[in-house]
């Protein structure tokens, strides 16, 4: 199994996946650490200097960032301009650590699907630290909510940026850390708190996958480097990759709120909103699609994990979907949207080659329009008094003019509205279903009209229908009002890269840009002609939105939820039952096997060793008894001690 | 003369001591009880120093007088400080240093 | 040996006395029969020094000590011969028939040899032969000796040496504390009841009468009701002088008052007799041994 190949004959690689041979990074590619070191020292300056940093500690928190996209884009750009062959460039920061069968460096590689993520982490992520700004204004906590942003940043531009799967490991265990401090951000409610360490146990379980992983490939292959890994691929047997495969998905499951560790997305909303935004949407969760097409030169040789995965994506599609038509919390809905959504990218990485250009776009076009719904969502809140219930809200579009608008981008480009950017990356990714299984294709087409009929109802009751802000209890009525300019500016840029990120498109680009990496696909023909396709997507989207229309436009929405209701509608309010799922086959079997356990250690290891300390102490208690003070009775033990020696002397004489 | 009867009268006496000592609660009479094993050791000394026909042992026994004369005026001094503090001359009531 | 043959037996049952008597005083005696005893035997063993030193330092001078403290402690319930450890005594027992036993089959077993006797190592004096070895070889043993007496009457003095911690208490604080105790618990002020006197024997031992007849426990010495030596002044006893006043050549004035008195005392003494009675069960433990003596 650990007969290795020469590098050498890897070259004819376009069917088991893409040959890592980065060139040492010089010139402007040099500066590719200070992506990562400027927001790590910008989060590590505001966690140490604690209140001094108070003041200004939210504006550099966003010059951090601010500063790693303008570095990231001068590298893209400047990588735009190299050779084909020359885009990928790596970087030996300082050896991490040598034993005696591996070295692990400190090492970074900069390829052009690391270019694009590093462009919407920095930019998207820019963009919401300063819509930030606006919206923790009035939190007392605000420096801190940057250093973690800051934080997060840092992390996730070493997962992206890393040249080995251990440096990968590092960033994903960072995001995992910023997560779970911003989620847990508002820590005085029990419901952040809890949700919190939801995600973070969740998330765990999706880390032991990766970290299996890893230990299979240092045992199979002596090394977590992507160069050595790809180069090697046909040196491990199939079970093995498949193996592997399999412990990534696992790992890409937890961190991507994938089916079956879907559960914690839809809590991890109690953090505050920017934070679902920038983690729970547009950057955090999709770092298990890109560890999978990271990986592609594993999976390509991994059948059956690529199958799987595949499986895993069209589930979590409708899944998502589903509870996103029933949810009136708007950001658990736009939550459901988005592990829907992830589903989608997913399944385009399950797709192999020919899905993995796809999928990535995916992933951009939904970081701009997710995270701008997300900013919007929080728009609302923030002019709604922090309510989340979208029975509450209604006829918003006139208060709200540019939320309104910019929302209405992003919605348009989910739902795939021809010529917005959601139009062009979902119409692919559905259009290479079909060419892969027509199953799976029908699976994602009915998943489009889902996404269109629950983001028409999402629409429909926060923006049009009739005003409930009212409540008829308390009398309290908030009085929406348009965000600041602050909040409003990342909107309107969100809202733009929403409505033209499907320019990436023209002319293949992002296909031949990204083939370097993922290899080049043959083009298949899918079974009825691309255009007639997307005549039927488009189409199916319409019929979403039309019923959307009918069931939630055209009726009086109550304020309070029905509760006569069909049984899928419970389901879907109950996330599927995906907790209590959780709880029947995880929770309660490792609840009574560690009430056996600790009952053992109770009663038998315990009793074991307290039987010991029972019988010695029960011995002393009875030995104790012949110190009971009276000098006579030590005479008497002497006397027997000295007859007992005559005796003995006595007998030995005799 | 013999020597048995004078070591088996030594004998019989330091017995009769030692579970004076034992039965014996006034510590003044188990003091005396410690005199008299002391003194039937020195009737077998000086009675082994006649059978030897060696003055050794009736230096040993003066030994012994001396130590016992000192070790009586000790032991009696404690044993007043202890009725001092105690109002009691019985071995039994000091016993506190027990379980 | 025949002095051996006599002395022996007394010995033994000298010995024997001190585990049984009950007065630490008669086993002090006891001890006292012992050693001088043994004096003796010292002296048929050829050891004149010995003897004298017995006597000397042994009987007069030790055992003088252990009456001194047996005078300074005095009576208490230590001199009680009731077992309070369970077994204690059946242990004892058995350990030490168990060691003369032993003892006795042990030496028994054993060849003394012959006799070689003192006549050439006393030649020229018991005295002067000790003298020799004390000094000559055993010089250092015997300043080492010298040195243990010293320290144990330093350390003798030392234990019995009592600091005062508190100024001396002169008359005027003594008066004092007698009416701040009267002032707290009523304890009377004033001297204790002297005994009373009957002029039948000696009185100190007998408590007065209290008005109402009864005996007055305060008039007694604390000592003697210790060691039970207190006698009571019974009713018939007060009758029997009365009769006795009451006898012939007494007639004129006398009739009259034992007519007057009668009638009192031997109402007071029927209180005394029923008092006696009812505190008998308590008295028994302390004055209940001073009835059989």
């Amino acid at each position: 199994m650990t007969e290795l190949h020469p590098a050498v004959t890897t070259l004819i690689t376009s069917a088991h996946g893409e040959t890592v041979v980065p060139s040492v990074a010089e010139g402007i590619y040099s500066l590719g650490w200070l992506i990562i070191a400027l927001p790590l020292a910008g989060a590590a300056l505001l966690l140490v200097g604690g209140r001094r940093t108070d003041r200004w500690g939210h504006l550099l928190g966003t010059a951090t960032a601010v500063g790693s996209f303008v570095i990231g884009l001068v590298m893209f750009i400047s990588l735009l301009g190299e050779d084909e062959g020359a885009r990928s460039q790596t970087q030996h920061l300082w050896t991490w650590f040598a034993t005696d069968s591996l070295d692990v460096g400190f090492d970074l590689l900069y390829d052009p699907l690391s270019s694009l993520f590093v462009l919407l982490i920095t930019g998207v992520g820019s963009l919401i630290h300063i819509y930030s700004i606006g919206y923790m204004a009035h939190d007392e906590r605000r420096r801190r909510f940057f250093a973690y942003l800051n934080l997060f940043i840092a992390a996730m531009l070493m997962l992206v940026l890393a040249g080995n799967y251990l440096g990968i490991f590092l960033g994903w265990e960072g995001v995992g850390l910023a997560s779970y401090l911003l989620i847990g951000f508002w820590q005085h409610k029990p419901s952040a708190a809890a949700a919190a360490k939801k995600a973070f146990v969740m998330n765990r379980v999706g880390d032991v996958g990766m970290s299996l992983a890893i230990y299979l490939m240092v045992v199979t292959f002596g090394s977590t480097a992507f160069t050595v890994i790809s180069a090697n691929n046909h040196g491990a047997s199939e079970a093995t990759m498949n193996a592997i495969g399999l412990l990534l998905l696992l790992g890409a499951c937890g961190k991507s709120a994938q089916v079956p560790l879907q559960g914690w997305l839809l809590d991890a909303m109690e953090g505050p909103t920017p934070v679902s935004a920038l983690i729970h949407a547009a950057t955090m969760v999709t770092a298990g699609v890109y560890l999978i097409i990271r990986s592609n030169f594993i999976f390509e040789n991994a059948p059956v994990a690529q199958t799987v995965v595949v499986i895993v994506a069209v589930v979590t599609l409708l899944w998502g979907a589903v509870i996103g038509c029933a949810k009136d919390d708007i950001k658990k809905a736009l939550a459901g949207s988005t592990m829907s959504q992830i589903g989608y990218m997913m399944l385009g990485a399950g797709l192999g080659v020919a899905g993995y250009a796809f999928a990535i776009f995916h992933l951009i076009t939904h970081g701009f329009f997710k995270a701008n719904m997300f900013l919007g969502a929080g728009s609302v809140m923030h002019g709604m008094d922090d309510d989340v219930n979208m029975r509450h809200y209604g006829a918003l579009n006139k208060v709200m003019p540019i939320t309104f608008l910019t929302f209405a981008m992003g919605y348009l480009a989910i739902i795939g509205f021809p010529g917005f950017s959601g139009f062009w990356s979902k119409d692919k990714l559905i259009e290479t279903a079909f060419v892969e299984n027509t199953w799976v294709g029908l699976a994602a087409l009915l998943g489009a009209g889902i996404t269109a009929f629950y983001m028409t109802r999402l629409m429909l009751m926060t923006f049009f229908t009739q005003k409930r802000w009212k409540d008829p209890e308390t009398g309290h009525e908030p009085h929406p009002h348009e965000s600041p300019a602050v909040m409003t500016v990342p909107l309107i840029v969100l809202g733009a890269l929403s409505v033209v990120g499907g320019i990436m498109l023209a002319g293949n680009w992002i296909v031949d840009f990204l083939a370097p990496v993922v290899g080049h696909a043959e083009h298949h023909e899918p079974p009825i002609p691309a255009l007639a396709l997307t005549a039927i997507i488009v189409a199916v989207v319409a019929v979403g939105v039309a019923i959307a229309w009918f069931t939630v436009g055209r009726q009086e929405v109550p304020r309070v939820a029905p509760q006569d209701v069909s049984p899928l509608t419970k389901a879907a309010r109950a996330d599927l039952y995906g907790d209590a799922i959780n709880d029947t086959l995880v929770v309660a079997p490792t609840m009574s096997l560690a009430r056996t356990l600790d009952s053992l250690d109770r009663h038998v290891i315990d009793g074991a060793v307290e039987g010991q300390g029972n019988a010695t102490s029960g011995l002393a208690e009875l030995l104790r008894k012949t110190q009971n003070g009276y000098v006579r009775s030590y005479a008497l033990s002497v006397l027997a001690g000295a007859v007992i020696l005559a005796l003995a002397l006595l007998a030995v004489n005799w | 003369m013999e020597t048995e009867p004078y070591i088996l009268l030594s004998a019989i006496l330091f017995t009769i001591g030692a579970v004076g000592v034992l039965v014996r609660r006034n510590a003044i009479v188990v003091f005396m009880c410690v005199e008299l094993m002391l003194n039937a050791s020195n009737l077998a000394l000086v009675t082994f120093a006649k059978a030897n026909g060696n003055l050794e042992g009736q230096v040993a026994a003066f030994f012994v007088m001396v130590v016992a004369a000192a070790e009586v005026v000790v032991g009696l001094a404690i044993i007043m400080t202890i009725f001092r503090t105690r109002r009691s001359a019985s071995v039994d009531d000091a016993s506190l240093l027990r379980f | 040996m025949t002095a051996f043959w006599i002395l022996a037996p007394i010995m033994v049952l000298a010995a024997l006395g001190i585990l049984f008597v009950r007065k630490a005083v008669h086993a002090a005696l006891l001890l006292a029969v012992v050693m001088v005893s043994l004096a003796v035997l010292y002296a048929g063993l050829d050891a004149p020094f010995l003897f004298a030193v017995q006597i000397i330092v042994y009987t007069g001078a030790i055992l003088m000590l252990f009456l001194f403290v047996l005078m300074l402690v005095g009576v208490d319930a230590s001199d009680s011969v009731v077992e309070t450890i369970k077994g204690q005594r059946f242990l004892a027992a058995v350990l030490g028939v168990l060691m003369v036993v032993t003892l006795v089959v042990g030496l028994s077993q054993v060849s003394f040899g012959t006799v070689v006797g003192l006549d050439s190592a006393n030649e020229g004096g018991n005295v002067e032969a000790l003298a020799d070895l004390l000094f000559s070889k055993y010089v250092f043993a015997f300043e080492v000796t010298s040195a243990l007496l010293i320290t144990a009457a330093l350390g003798a003095m030392l234990l019995a040496h009592r600091e005062r911690v508190t100024p001396k208490a002169g008359q005027r604080e003594q008066a004092e504390q007698r009416m701040r105790d009267y002032a707290a618990s009523g304890k009377h002020p004033g001297p204790l009841p002297a005994p009373g006197v009957y002029a039948r024997h000696n009185a100190v031992d007998t408590p007065a009468l209290l008005p109402d007849g009864s005996p007055s426990e305060a008039s007694i010495s604390r000592v003697l009701a210790a060691r039970g030596a207190v006698r009571t002044a019974r009713a018939d006893q007060v009758d029997e002088v009365v009769r006795q006043l009451a006898a012939p050549g007494a007639q004129t004035e006398v009739v009259d008052v034992p007519d007057l008195e009668g009638d009192e005392v031997t109402s007071a003494s029927d209180v005394a007799v029923g008092k006696s009675d009812a505190s008998e069960p308590g008295s028994d433990s302390t004055s209940g041994e001073g009835d059989r003596a």
